[in-house]
């Protein structure tokens, strides 16, 4: 980015929004569309402000402009410092290039390893998902209609506790009970199932164990809250007509509960390929995971414009994952960040 | 919808995997961070120690990237909840037409990878930094307050947003309508009204930051938090005192929820003795007992 | 003394609607007046423009003799009593009181003094400390009014203050409201969509539909004396009658009808052959055997449908040739039986002659 011209986009960004939304209240104003006290007569001048600053703020200066850089970066070359802004920072693929071919310049091979690792990555992400969904739903449901007063309380405080453990403690759990001197191996052995211990975790079983663990309660509390508003007599009144349990579910539960499966799952995929401290602790010497190779583009290859485009790549297939998940459920973003 | 014997078992056996697999890993550490061997280890249990408890705490490291965590915490939650809580009023004002639009810019952080928001954020402040001549804000604890606050304040204006729609616009009317300027309902009215929502939200954003890791390790820089030490020691290998942080942890969370449900039982019982209050004087009014009003 | 609040071609629309038209009216100081007409008809909205809420599209709101406009709800003199009440759930009942002397700067002592006296006025002493949730639905009732008095309003705003009360409870809020009134002064203006409350506790009453306010007067007059169809179907039961003119004569008029010719008074001065509606009112007809027409009515023959007894009165359901229903509520003495075919009559001065599609 050029000095000038990112200035110019810094500052500008933010006055020509606030332009539109001046605009556009003037307009709406003269078409008697709206009525009534405006915005800063409504708040008063000093909440105003501070409405129109911290939002201001957030939007461009946290959110926006940031995920802008990072896009515009993962399309330029890597350059030294000083060589920023000059005749060599010029619009390339070349990152991309690399992602696909594992060279900047030559595309005659595939980058194997890195498309295996996204593709695994993605894939894997899906069968959590989805493993997590079938394993929570029937405890959500159970809390959610079933469960008294005082047995919803018990089994709220069991999920809370583990919630706030941070990932990467949970990952470690995980590393302690599967290890060739873990307890499950000692279980195994002592019993004589085994002779030897199994590496679970050079197997990818702790990764993917340890994945699904962390993200459980993303799933268990969206499907909760989405089943809890259900009414209760709905569930009754089709059990009265004789439709049996499974048809309650598939036809009258999860219909009702569309936002908080949406909710749940994307949460869980989101997390799963995001998931930084369960690669980090679990994996195995061989394992293929798409956000360790992300980090190391930055910290190891020191590398940022492609790091840059790596992240961007992992962004786009969570969008992308995030828009096929409400086509699928016929849903609208609002509905499933509640 | 469980019904036969049979039906009873498999429901009870289910439920029994579901928390063993969700508390048995947390249960085998913390095991592991009162026994004497030096790798983690529960069984055989060769001897009982605290020891793995004061190496925690000796942990020069662990215990300055602590305090870190818990000073960007409570930036955090300056930061976020003031910015949720712009988002949430902005979001009942905005025009319609574009109400979706912002809605999708502001929650969007909170469906992006965490990592993602963390390179996007140092991306962006090592540039924004270098061109503006501010060089020292390119600090590892301000950005990590920055990024962490991008999908916080979404969290934050959720909760104040869903308080904020049940709130009763002849509320605001009545204030001003007995003289009150804007600021003053703001103060007296609004805020005191989304003050259970504004509590809630600061304890999940300190919570939300002090276990925050996908962020934090690229936006932390040179500094150091307790995830990002953490996750250095993990990666060098498997010791006790791991487990004896994650016992205080658990700890603490299991302390906080019980004060938590005490106190709502307390909040409970005093809104359900106000309602029986009122229903008394609801029914000694209909006798025709009121007191009648003074001439 | 300036007349409390007057309207002059007050317009206030949203978009294409036209929420009220053309409002022109004074309310003089003191008097308890009240806007009566059905829900949606524009009695908020009215309201709300006086308070200061709505800027009329058109025309002007003058308070104490002063032009409002551009002039906010909080700088104007009035105080409005909303219809859920808005009273503060986070303050106690003192604070709420308190709140309007607080926002104005008034020093503390001064201000708990001022509560303290208000409390005892609306017979809440003991209450003062208690939250807003504890209380019964008339004391949070004589919260509200506490808390609206207690900035000395010149005009005390209502927006249907008891409807969300007890029937039996209305009816007490009703005398201890025109009690406060009295003891206080101040103009009330008070709208309601129940006939009786705008009977019983108004000086004056405007009725309004559809945005328009159809006749102002007093109690007696809007039901004695409706100038519009709507005012005299709205306010009181009524039994109305389609027909056309066929002469006039002294304030009187002639109306062919379906049910034969009928007469009453044409006090808004119908010509012959315009269209016209005749009201009377249920206490105004009498129940004969048919055959037997008293000389002095006029009237036709009806089937009793329903016949309710209620000791004094008996409230009578009548279906006449044309299928049309009406109702008649008769003295004591005989009681219809139903099934039975009866004269109703009516002497003309009791009946109403209206222009039918009258202002719109
Ligand atoms: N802010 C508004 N925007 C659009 N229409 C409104 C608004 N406020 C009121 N109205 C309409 O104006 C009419 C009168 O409403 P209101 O004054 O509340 O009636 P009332 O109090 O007599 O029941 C209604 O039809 C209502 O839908
Ligand atoms: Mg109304």
């Amino acid at each position: 980015m050029g000095a000038t011209g990112g200035l110019t986009l810094v500052f500008g960004l933010p006055l020509a929004v606030a332009l539109f939304f001046f605009g556009l209240a003037a307009y709406e104003r003269r078409m008697g569309l709206a009525t009534g006290p405006g915005f800063f007569q409504r708040n008063g001048l000093a909440v105003g402000l501070y409405l129109v600053l911290a939002v201001g703020f957030w939007v461009f200066f946290v959110i926006v402009l940031p995920q802008f850089s990072m896009v515009d970066m993962s399309f330029r070359p890597k350059l030294p410092p000083a060589q920023m802004g000059g005749p060599k920072d010029v619009f390339t693929l070349e990152n991309y290039r690399y992602f696909l071919f594992g060279s900047t310049t030559s595309t005659s091979s595939w980058n194997w390893t890195h498309l295996k690792a996204f593709v695994l990555t993605i894939g894997v992400s899906i069968a959590i998902t989805l493993f997590n969904f079938a394993l929570c739903y029937p405890i959500a449901f159970h809390m959610a209609q079933s469960a008294g007063a005082a047995r919803l309380r018990i089994l709220l405080l069991l999920l809370i506790i583990p919630y706030w453990v941070n990932e990467i403690l949970r990952a470690f759990a995980f590393r302690v009970l599967l290890s060739s001197g873990g307890i499950i191996n000692k279980l195994l052995l002592g019993a004589g199932v085994i002779g030897e211990p199994i590496d679970f975790l050079g197997a990818d079983v702790g990764l993917y164990m340890g994945l699904s663990y962390a993200y459980l309660l993303m799933m268990v509390f969206p499907l909760y809250s989405a089943i809890e508003s259900l009414d209760k007599n709905q569930i009754e009144a089709a059990r009265d007509l004789g439709a049996p349990w499974w048809h309650i579910h598939l036809f009258v539960v999860m219909p009702h509960a569309k936002p908080g499966i949406a909710s749940g799952c994307t949460l869980v995929f989101m997390l799963c390929a995001g998931a930084l401290a369960a690669p980090l602790v679990l994996a195995g010497p061989r394992t293929l995971w798409f956000t360790p190779i992300v980090y190391d583009r930055f910290y190891q290859a020191f590398n940022w414009p492609q790091g840059a485009a790596y992240a961007f790549i992992l962004l786009v297939t969570c969008v992308v994952f995030v828009l096929l998940v409400l086509k699928m459920f016929r849903l609208s973003l609002g509905e499933i960040t509640r | 919808m469980t019904s036969g014997p049979l039906q009873r078992i498999l429901f009870a056996v289910y439920i029994a995997v579901f928390f063993l697999y969700l508390l048995g890993p947390l249960m085998v550490m913390g095991v592991s961070a009162f026994n004497t061997p030096q790798y983690p280890q529960v069984w055989p249990i060769e001897g009982l120690t605290l020891d793995w408890f004061s190496q925690l705490f000796a942990d020069q490291d662990m215990m300055y990237g602590l305090r870190t965590s818990l000073w960007i915490g409570v930036l955090v939650v300056a930061i976020s909840v003031p910015i949720g809580l712009a988002g949430a009023i902005v979001m009942t004002q905005i025009q319609p037409r574009v109400r979706s639009a912002y809605y999708l810019v502001v929650v969007s952080p909170v469906l992006t990878p965490g990592i993602i928001i963390g390179i996007s954020t140092v991306v962006f402040w090592r540039e924004f930094t270098t061109m503006t001549g501010t060089r020292f804000l390119y600090d590892g604890i301000i950005l990590t307050v920055i990024g962490q606050s991008s999908f916080i304040s979404a969290y934050c204006m959720l909760i104040i947003l869903a308080r904020l729609q049940r709130f009763d616009q002849a509320q605001q009317e009545a204030a001003l309508d007995l003289g009150a300027s804007y600021p003053q309902v703001f103060r007296h009215i609004l805020l005191p009204f989304l003050q259970p929502a504004l509590f809630s939200a600061a304890v999940l954003a300190f919570l939300s930051s002090f276990e925050n890791y996908n962020t934090t390790t690229f936006a932390i820089l040179s500094e150091k938090t307790l995830t990002t030490v953490l996750a250095g020691r993990v990666r060098q290998g498997s010791t006790p005192a791991i487990s004896a942080l994650a016992v205080i942890i658990v700890a603490v969370t299991i302390v906080g929820a019980i004060a938590y449900e005490l106190w709502k039982r307390r909040a409970d019982a005093a809104a359900e003795r106000r309602l029986r209050a009122a229903q008394a004087a609801e029914e000694s009014e209909l006798s025709g007992t009121a007191a009648p009003m003074a001439a | 003394m300036a007349a409390a609040v007057e309207l002059e071609g007050v317009n206030v629309t949203f978009g294409d609607f036209v929420a009220v038209r053309d409002a022109n009216l004074t309310i003089e100081a003191g008097e308890f007046f009240s806007f009566l007409g059905p829900s949606g008809c524009g009695k908020t909205t009215l309201l709300r423009t006086i308070s200061g809420f709505i800027e009329p599209t058109r025309g002007q709101v003058r308070i104490g003799g002063k032009d409002m406009v551009g002039i906010g709800p909080n700088k104007r003199p009035t105080a409005l009593i909303f219809q859920n009440l808005a009273l503060f759930p986070m303050m106690s009942v003192a604070d709420n009181i308190g709140y309007g002397l607080r926002v104005r700067g008034v020093p503390k002592h001064e201000r708990d003094e001022k509560v303290k006296n208000l409390l005892i006025q609306v017979a809440l002493s003991e209450h003062g400390h208690k939250k807003v949730s504890e209380l019964s639905g008339g004391q949070k009732q004589r919260v509200a009014i506490a808390r609206a008095l207690a900035v000395e309003p010149s005009v005390l705003l209502l927006d249907e203050p008891l409807s969300a009360l007890d029937l039996k409870l209305r009816q007490h809020m009703r005398a201890e409201l025109r009690a406060i009134q009295k003891r206080v002064g101040i103009t009330f203006i008070y709208i309601t969509h129940d006939q009786g409350e705008a009977l019983t506790m108004s000086d004056r009453i405007a009725v309004m539909n559809a945005g328009v306010i159809e006749q102002v007067g007093n109690g007696r007059s809007v039901y004695a004396e409706p100038r519009t169809p709507f005012v005299a179907a709205f306010v009181g039961e009524n039994n109305q009658i389609r027909g056309r003119v066929t002469a006039v004569a002294d304030g009187m008029a002639t109306l062919d009808t379906p049910l034969g010719a009928l007469s009453g008074r044409n006090p808004v001065g119908l010509k012959a052959g315009e269209e016209a509606l005749l009201f009377v009112r249920p206490e105004a007809l009498s129940l004969v055997p048919t055959g037997t027409p008293n000389g002095s009515t006029v009237g036709f023959d009806g089937e009793a449908l329903d016949v309710a007894y209620e000791g004094s009165v008996t409230h009578v359901t009548l279906r006449v040739r044309t299928g049309q229903k009406i109702t008649a509520t008769v003295g004591g003495g005989v009681v219809p039986v139903s099934g039975e075919t009866l004269h109703i009559g009516f002497k003309p001065q009791d009946g109403l002659l209206l222009a039918r599609a009258a202002s719109h």
